[in-house]
């Protein structure tokens, strides 16, 4: 079992409050498995994303176990993480391409890398790992204004995943690119897998047609908690949780002739994460709600590998 | 309604401006009247660069672009232009000054258009525009920036250009930032707002958007136009080996890049331009091959 998370729950510290945008997710990650982890802006992904990695001062870890390989991450303890960091567990976070210093070549950006981790850089196979993801070594040399996006998301999914952790994550790579550089993207994550460089992966977006082309899973969130989590192929075919339905048949694709027909949104908001209703979080916007809503329905498996939190999908 | 003819744009790059970048060369097309025509191309291929001069934001280099038979940079007067042509743009945060209230966007509207409005009627009138582009008057008046969403923001956006009663609206990756359930519900409003007659040039890189919008298309590549005409012949029967490569990276809910049939749609086939009778070459560099469907030489390309 490479992740397990238990009832975990983190909280950010505002002046009004404290705002519940992770708040109590159980869910595993196998060995091998590409889990695509989508949901509503706001829904908690990034928070989750960072609590595996390091929790900004604002957010309190408040509840819950995370254990990666059978060892238990000490979350809230910033030192102890250190040892997971980039070895074990490595994040390409948000916005991270716009985030490369722009004075500092390439090369010499992924040397102080290493060196500030204690690793000396071995330019062979820093060499071969750039040729994985189809970029010429004379990419060191540049600046990162000189390369486009797409070639800068491969260059930090290199340094990224340069000490082969157990789980990567990657927050949203591949939403400011074309098409073109997305589906690059995309299959580079895939070949780190396939060729064992990482062991698992967490892809995280809002694109549900990108991630079902190279996820095993997904995962879907709503409002700090899981709505569903099923095979692939299975959440996009056969969704059983309202939203996830709704979300999935939001989406515009080609190949398909509108002429006037329209695809229907999903009308209303979600709820804020200050003072979350009790009971079902989507009980709001959804078109099935009734009584037994207004408890919290648990996080259950319908069928293998398949979880569902709702009432109406037993 | 507008009509771009032979529209070029040369940057002037690098050190005192020694170098040219042909942004965008001898692009030719229309937007009528209630019409929706989607501008595809990856990034860098020129798309912005095209709003921009449309928009007055950039100069043209070479070429004319018309509004009803004018020519647009003829039209001395800006706010007589801004008042029928109106942009939106990718990032709704940066159009807000996180200071002031979000509404504040109106208010700049009375003060440079309607300065002699009744502060009454302009309410009324605000609230006209925010209710069609569905958001609740009562729910974003009075709101700052942050506690408003992108969605929300992007709407507000819209609504401020139809409050000049615009004609035009160049719409810069408004969807991009948005998202998945957002998404639907500007792009419909987005076919609400042609269906009263506006006539919208949507600029994307994402196919399945302007695929679903759009009456028209346009897919550019390094500045040139590949192929365009109406959206089902683009969409349903690429012509153009770019676009053929365009639609199989586009990801699909019911279908894996790795099906055979995706990876088909690539293979080599004859050049459509050059198949194409003499006759059909009707517009420079482009042929029609069927009912507004143009395609460009692909061979040129390979070069
Ligand atoms: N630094 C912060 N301080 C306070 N609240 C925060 C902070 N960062 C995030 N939040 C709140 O936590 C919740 C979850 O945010 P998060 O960034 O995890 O969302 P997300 O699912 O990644 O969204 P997106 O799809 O937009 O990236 C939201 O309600 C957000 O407003
Ligand atoms: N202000 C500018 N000065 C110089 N070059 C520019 C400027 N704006 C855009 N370009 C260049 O023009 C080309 C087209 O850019 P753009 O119109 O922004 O493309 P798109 O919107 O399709 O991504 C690119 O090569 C870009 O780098
Ligand atoms: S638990 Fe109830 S409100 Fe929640 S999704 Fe299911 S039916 Fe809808
Ligand atoms: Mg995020
Ligand atoms: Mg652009």
């Amino acid at each position: 079992m490479a992740l397990n998370v238990t009832d975990l729950r983190v909280y950010y510290r505002t002046l009004r409050g404290e705002v519940k945008a992770l708040d109590g997710v159980t869910f595993s990650v196998a060995d091998g498995e590409i889990m695509g982890l989508a949901g509503e802006s706001g829904s908690g992904k990034s928070t989750l994303a960072k609590s595996l990695i390091r929790l900004d001062g604002r957010m309190r870890h408040v509840g819950g176990t995370v254990e990666l390989d059978g060892a238990a991450m000490p979350l809230s303890d910033d030192d102890a993480m250190d040892e997971f960091r980039f070895r074990k567990v490595s994040l390409i976070p948000q916005y991270s391409m716009s985030a490369l210093n722009p004075t500092r070549k390439i090369g010499r950006m992924v040397g102080e890398l290493l060196d500030s981790r204690g690793e000396r850089p071995d330019r062979a196979e820093l060499e071969r790992r750039l040729e994985l993801v189809g970029l010429s070594k004379d990419v060191l040399d540049r600046y990162p204004i000189e390369l486009s996006g797409g070639m800068k998301q491969r260059v930090v999914m290199v340094v990224s995943t340069l000490l082969n952790p157990s789980l990567l994550i990657a927050d949203e790579v591949t939403s400011a690119l074309d098409v073109s550089s997305q589906k690059a993207v995309a299959t580079t994550l895939l070949g780190f897998r396939d060729r064992g460089l990482v062991t698992s992966m967490m892809v995280v977006t809002h694109d549900i047609s990108l991630v079902y082309q190279i996820a095993d899973s997904i995962m879907v969130m709503y409002a700090g908690r899981l709505a569903e989590k099923a095979p692939a192929d299975v959440l996009v075919t056969a969704p059983r949780h309202p939203y996830t339905q709704q979300l999935v048949s939001a989406l515009p694709e080609v190949g398909v002739r509108y002429e006037d027909r329209r695809l229907a949104g999903i009308p209303g908001s979600p709820p804020s994460l200050l003072k979350p209703p009790g009971g079902c979080r989507f009980r709001d916007r959804c078109p099935l709600a009734f009584d037994q809503c207004a408890e919290q329905p648990p996080f259950a498996e319908v069928a293998p590998g398949h979880l569902v939190a709702c009432w109406k999908a037993e | 309604m507008l009509k771009l003819d032979g529209v070029s744009k040369v940057y002037r790059v690098g050190a005192f401006g020694g170098r040219e970048l042909k942004a965008v060369s001898d692009v030719s097309f229309e937007v009528g009247e209630g019409e929706v025509v989607s501008l595809i191309g990856e990034s860098g291929s020129g798309k912005s660069t095209l709003g921009r001069m449309i928009l007055r934001l950039a100069s043209v280099s070479g070429g004319t672009i018309t509004l009803d038979g004018r020519d647009i940079t003829s039209i001395k007067d800006r706010k007589e232009y801004y008042r029928q042509v109106q942009g939106v743009f990718q990032d709704p945060f940066s159009c807000y000054n996180p200071v002031f209230r979000a509404d504040r966007v109106f208010a700049m509207i009375k003060e440079q258009y309607f300065p002699r409005a009744g502060a009454d009627e302009w309410r009324k009138r605000v609230e006209g525009a925010l209710e069609s582009v569905r958001l609740d008057p009562g729910n974003v008046l009075g709101k700052y920036p942050h506690q408003l969403s992108g969605g929300q923001l992007q709407r507000m956006l819209i609504a401020r250009a139809v409050l000049l009663d615009i004609r035009l609206l160049v719409a810069d990756e408004i969807i991009s930032m948005l998202d998945a359930s957002t998404r639907i519900d500007v792009l419909n409003l987005l076919a609400d707002l042609r269906a009263r007659g506006l006539g919208i040039l949507f600029v994307t890189h994402d196919l399945s958007l302007g695929n679903y919008v759009s009456d028209r298309t346009v897919v550019l590549r390094h500045g040139k136009i590949v192929e365009m005409g109406r959206t089902d012949l683009v969409f349903g029967s690429p012509a153009h080996p770019y676009t053929r490569s365009l639609l199989a990276s586009v990801p699909r809910l019911h279908a894996k890049w790795t099906d055979a049939e995706m990876t088909d749609a690539v293979e080599d086939v004859p050049c459509a331009y050059h198949e194409a009778p003499q006759e059909s070459r009707t517009r420079p560099g482009l042929a029609e091959i069927d009912s507004d469907h143009y395609v460009a030489c692909a061979d040129k390309e390979k070069a």
